[in-house]
């Protein structure tokens, strides 16, 4: 099957890739562009340790195909932090030991800060179904909710 | 799994120009995917030609007006529940819509891919029973449009012919006093299929009586269903416990349900009957508190 | 008791990485890709059971982009030989034949023959190609149907292992039995004696991440992996014996794991990758589809098991026994011998008798899990017990307090306790503010202890002094949880200088002597010790070059706060020297510091916890809510707290799940019905509250800073806390989990 040329937006980068059809976005990220932060945990958005930004919207990445990029922007987890700073959810899931085995863990920044852009100020239940399409089998999510909730006061500047 | 070709038209017009071309596997529209690309892997569905539809303007707007509201077919469900209005409007709709999956489902999923999918456990298509919404279908042959409880015919199975494509969902607007409500019972909070959808639809009048009534229920039958005789029961009514009595009663009735992974019949009778008499209960809440 | 003061251990400090992991940067098993790499993937059993009678691999090999296929065939016929594993006994024979099937697919989902291609695509057409001519034979789904006069037999030459006389083919792979004293003559001394079956389903330990390896191998015959695992040196050993090597022609470097439980302690695909490398001469990468996770790695068994326990009104526990039975998936193996053990661990018993036994049928090959066997065993287990408790009249942690295992109490299996803190979790427990806070309608409470063993064996580990008197750990055991900040805690602990001048890093089996796996709550107790005493190490090379340079005896130079103090009356009243200027001047005074140790640790101290669960239960639906959860746990000493609690809270949210709504469903053919991550319900953020880890500490004495193993004992009690609170809420005993809301709603239906 003939590749298709896409240009799209990766980090705020322009980038430029080839791929079938039927390749997801998933695959292109890690393949072509090297960008092996977001995972693959089940294929089918169920897991969530795919999840990306794309034009200001959180998706798993496994149910967005390459081609679907077209002249769009997506933010992976390699472009939430600064050139030399943490996001400040970054640093909270540190501080808070919300990160164990940590393969779910891009997947969760990329929703929680998806979550805090729409909802800056969400309630411990907000949080918890903001978060429901990521799964952690490490931490039980009591870290991680902490960790978001202290990120989200932080980013109103109130603590 | 198998290749397939893609196009991402702009127009209508050519979206119908892709989707009646000959070709096997058939053509298929793509929407937001979650279904789709889920079923092209797993090999249950196969497609030669993938007609992106979500740059077609025809698809993706939402017009909430004095007649009603015309949603686009690849609305996202996320953006439908951003719309206030909308929700304001119809709440019930917003609700199941708002149930389909994770917030990552969400960004993506839309109310025609849910209905073109045509699973029986589709949240979105009780909701919209309940609502008598309209499907305006465009075609190689022009446009037609009908009743959204005709559109799914079996799992799987819709009405679109060939070279069909559903373009948006039409609702007429809610007269005063009315509202929906649309209730799903999940064994989780989250990320499951509906084991039973329920969705109410009322309208009441000054004195708190029951109107009018549609009520429809999901993953009950091989298709979403309309459940007649359980609305007639809240008509009439001040939606006491003895009129969702019955009403639940007659939603039990109604189902024709099977066992499977997700729920016992036996299991789904008796939800059903559950779910609809708290969707009736707040329907009827949220009713009488419009003028 | 006057706690010690220390400076790092107990504190919280950020994980150095952590960093990596937040950003992404972290490297686990799939994410490796090198130069010219081909694909591999596994073609599956169709059939729960069959013979194969051949197999034609030609088309496969003819397809374009296919460069090698390999089979049974192509691995050397293992004789039977037990393999010593953490925590679960298995058998290379065995391993092998799970490996690759030979002669026989034994589950949906056993592996018959593996590829290599250009693509993954092209290897998935080759697998399509392939012709296996299978022989149907009857699958065995149940214990009852493993069990009959009649049933199918799995493996024509096992016999029962424990059962004198025993030579006729069965499924029935073992029978132990642990216990003492007498139990009619207990039960006959008990005023109330209380007996039920208990049933569970088989569940899987829920890694995120999928297996993922990468092999390659070179001209010399030497192989290097990467993959995702828990046991770097054990899938070199296993490699090794599987395809009849010897170990030095393995290196193993172990990934980042994205979760493991138990379950990456074994191998499954890595033996291919590295015999499709050595065939080819590219490297080969494969990585697990989360559907193949499912149908073919290791689940924990499923069980039934009868309990008896009886006690005297006044509340003294006169006997205990139980009949439990494991399914051990295709091969002989289950949990049944540590689910046994541990069943009635944390009470004083004179007279008590588990007799277990060990079932093959056509399911995938159990593995490990977090605690194997306890937590089925201790659902049943604290139960009866509650039952027994309300029976009484007596409040369930009095019951508890009265029958509670201490230091001196032996052990149903044998071995007296040591100091131990089972009473300290009680006692906690009972003061809590949850234990009486109020409870709404449809809502109930429940108590449920329980107890893991926790393991020693090997570890190796170095610590390593810079020029500048920061220092490396390096050790060989994965980091799963947060072990590689302890380990340097532990290392900043006993140099005395900042956590912040302390790295970990986790070695491979090249670059670090033996170690056992990551498993048995094992790494932060017997790896702490190596890196301890290579620490101490490090101080005694310190002291002697200061001591060198003062020119007194070494024994006189003492260590506090990173610095060597020179004794009273030393020549010329010589200042104090820091790491730093005698890591400087190392290659002066003798050459580089470098601490070693390498042990078989002994004295892992068991942990004992006590969980408090509310549930609601909405009874029109039979839908369970977890409303508040508190585990209290003896966790000897916290190095980092925070890593304790997440180790809690998430064994925790495992066993919630376990209890609430993860089965593997089974179509009549013996086929998994739900694969994937809808269908196989974990919990998601939504469906738990925030989970209370109470950490009690009673040291171990037998390790440096009193480390016990903590990260096995949350998974035991969940299941039976669960259960207990949905029977205070609802007024029935479910005997059968997962309560899925149907179960649920059709016992509340049912005198209705």
């Amino acid at each position: 099957m003939a590749k298709i040329h896409v240009e799209a937006s990766v980090n705020g980068e322009p980038v430029e890739f080839l791929c079938e059809p039927r390749a997801s976005l998933l695959e292109v990220l890690r393949d072509e562009l090297g960008l092996t932060g977001t995972k693959e945990g089940c294929a089918t958005g169920e897991c969530g340790a795919c999840s990306v930004i794309l034009d200001g919207r959180l998706v798993c990445s496994c149910l967005v195909l390459g081609v679907e990029m077209e002249g769009r922007s997506v933010q992976t987890i390699e472009g939430i932090a600064s050139a030399e700073r943490l996001h400040p959810l970054q640093q909270k899931f540190l501080e808070h030991a919300a990160v164990q085995c940590g393969i779910c863990t891009p997947g969760l920044i990329v929703a929680a800060k998806a979550l805090l852009d729409h909802n800056p100020d969400p309630s411990e239940e907000e949080v918890r179904f903001g978060l429901a399409g990521n799964l952690c089998r490490c931490t039980g999510y009591d870290k991680i909710v902490r960790a978001v909730l202290d990120a989200a006061a932080e980013m109103r500047g109130q603590t | 799994m198998e290749p397939f070709r893609y196009q991402a038209p702009q127009s209508l017009t050519e979206a119908i120009e892709l989707l009646a071309g000959d070709g096997d596997p058939r053509p298929r529209a793509l929407a937001g995917g979650t279904d789709l690309l889920v079923q092209l892997r797993a090999g249950s569905v196969s497609a030669g030609l993938l007609v992106d539809v979500k740059r077609i303007p025809d698809l993706t707007g939402v017009v909430l007006d004095g007649d009603g509201l015309r949603l686009g077919a690849a609305v996202s469900a996320a953006e439908i529940g951003e719309h206030r209005q909308l929700a304001d409007s119809y709440p019930g709709l917003a609700d199941a819509v708002g149930v389909i999956g994770s917030a990552q489902v969400q960004g993506r999923a839309s109310v025609g891919g849910n209905l073109c999918n045509a699973s029986p456990a589709a949240d979105s298509v009780p909701a919209l029973i309940a609502l008598g919404a309209q499907c305006l279908i465009a075609g190689p042959s022009g446009s037609r449009t009908v009743p959204v409880e005709s559109f799914v015919s079996g799992p799987g199975e819709t009405a679109l012919a060939r070279g069909e494509i559903l373009v948006e969902l039409r609702l007429p607007r809610p007269p005063p006093r009315s509202a929906d409500a649309y209730l799903r019972f999940t064994p989780r909070t989250e990320m499951d299929i509906a084991v039973v959808g329920a969705a109410v639809n009322l309208t009441l009048d000054s004195d708190g009586v029951c109107r009018a009534a549609r009520v429809a229920l999901g993953a009950v039958a091989p298709t979403a269903m309309a459940a007649p005789a359980a609305a007639q029961a809240l008509v009439g009514t001040r939606i006491d416990e003895e009129a969702l009595a019955r009403a639940a009663a007659a939603a039990s009735a109604a189902c024709a349900p099977i066992d499977d992974k997700r729920g016992t019949a036996v299991f789904r009778r008796k939800l059903a009957g559950v779910l609809i008499r708290r969707a009736a209960t707040t329907a009827a809440a949220r009713a009488a508190q419009r003028g | 008791m006057s706690e010690p003061r220390y400076k790092w251990i107990g504190t919280r400090p950020i994980r150095p990485d952590g960093f990596d992991k937040v950003t992404g940067r972290a490297s686990f098993g799939a994410d490796l890709s090198l130069p010219g790499m081909l694909y591999g993937k596994v073609l599956r059993s169709p059939h729960a059971h069959a013979r194969i009678r051949s197999i034609d691999v030609e088309p496969a090999l003819a397809t374009p982009g296919v460069k090698a296929v390999v089979t049974a065939a192509d691995l050397p016929d293992l004789a039977s030989e037990a393999v010593r594993g953490a925590e679960t006994q298995t058998d290379f024979q065995d391993l092998s034949r799970n490996v690759l099937a030979r002669d026989k697919v034994l589950y949906h989902g056993h592996a018959v023959a593996a590829v290599a291609a250009t693509s993954r695509t092209i290897a998935e057409r080759a697998l399509q190609a392939i012709r296996v001519d299978y022989e149907v034979l009857p699958a065995v789904l149940d214990l009852d149907a493993a069990l009959a006069d009649d049933a199918p037999i799995l493996h024509e030459d096992l016999r029962t292992k424990g059962v004198e006389g025993a030579d006729q083919p069965t499924n029935l792979a073992a029978r132990i039995e642990i216990g003492r004293g007498d139990v009619e003559k207990g039960f006959a001394e008990a005023d109330v004696v209380v007996e039920r079956e208990f049933t569970t389903r088989m569940v899987h330990q829920g890694y995120i991440e999928p297996h993922a390896v990468v092999a390659q191998s070179g001209e010399d015959g030497h192989s290097v992996v990467w993959c995702c695992t828990q046991g770097p040196f054990v899938v070199r050993a296993y490699c090794a014996r599987i395809l009849g090597l010897d170990p030095s022609q393995i290196r193993v470097i172990p990934s980042e794991i994205g979760g493991g439980f138990g379950g990456k302690g074994t191998i499954y695909q890595e033996p291919l990758a590295i015999l499709l490398s050595r065939r080819t001469g590219r490297p080969v990468k494969m990585v697990m589809t989360r559907e193949e996770v499912f149908r073919a790695t290791g689940p924990t068994s499923g069980t039934r098991i009868r309990v008896k326990v009886g006690a005297t009104a006044k509340g003294k526990l006169t006997a205990a026994a139980a009949t439990a039975i494991y399914e051990a998936g295709a091969f002989k193996g289950s949990p049944i011998l540590p689910g046994s053990m541990t069943m009635f661990a944390p009470y004083v018993l004179e007279h008590v008798r588990i007799e277990g036994f060990d079932v093959v049928l056509n399911k995938p090959k159990v593995a490990a899990y977090r605690a194997p066997g306890s937590a089925m065993a201790a659902f049943a287990a604290e139960s009866a017990l509650d039952e027994l408790a309300i029976r009484l009249g007596m409040d369930p942690i009095d019951f508890r307090l009265a029958n509670a295992a201490r230091e001196g109490t032996e052990a149903p299996y044998g071995p007296r306790f040591g100091r131990i803190g089972f009473v300290e979790t009680l006692e906690a427990a009972k003061r809590h503010p949850h234990y009486t806070a109020a409870l709404g309608p449809d809502q109930g409470r429940g108590i449920a202890c329980g107890f893991w063993f926790n393991v020693g064996l090997q570890s190796s580990a170095a610590v390593n002094l810079n020029e500048d008197g920061t220092a490396v750990v390096v050790s060989g055991c994965p980091d799963l949880s947060g072990t590689r900040i302890t380990l340097a805690m532990m290392a900043a602990e006993e140099l005395g200088i900042p956590i912040e001048r302390v790295r970990a890093v986790v070695a491979d089996t090249e670059t670090i002597g033996y170690n056992d796996l990551s498993a048995g709550s094992r790494v932060t107790f017997a790896t702490g010790m190596a890196v301890v005493e290579a620490a101490r190490d490090v101080v005694r090379q310190l002291s002697a070059r200061a001591a060198a340079i003062w020119e007194v005896d070494p024994q006189e130079v003492r260590w506090e706060e990173g610095r060597a103090l020179p004794p009273e009356g030393a020549a010329g009243k010589p200042e104090p020297l820091g790491i730093a200027e005698l890591a400087r001047r190392a290659a002066q005074t003798g050459g580089p510091i470098v601490g070693q140790a390498s042990l078989a640790a002994r004295g892992a101290g068991p942990g004992f916890a006590t969980h408090i669960c509310d549930v609601s239960v909405d009874r029109e639906t039979g839908r369970v809510s977890i409303e508040r959860y508190t585990a209290f746990q003896d966790v000897g000493r916290a190095i980092h707290p925070g890593y304790v609690e997440g180790q809690i809270q998430g064994g925790v949210a495992q066993g919630i799940g376990w209890a609430l709504g993860e089965e593997y469903l089974w179509n009549s053919s013996g086929a998994m019905e739900n694969p994937g991550f809808l269908d196989y319900r974990m919990p998601v953020a939504s469906d738990l509250p925030m989970i209370d880890a109470q950490l009690i500490e009673v040291p171990n004495p037998t390790h440096p800073y009193g480390v016990r193993g903590v990260g096995e004992t949350p998974n035991v009690p969940p299941l039976a806390a669960v259960a207990n609170a949905v029977h205070a809420a609802t007024g029935r005993r479910f005997t059968d989990l997962p309560l899925s809301p149907p179960r649920v709603l059709e016992a509340l239906d049912s005198e209705e």
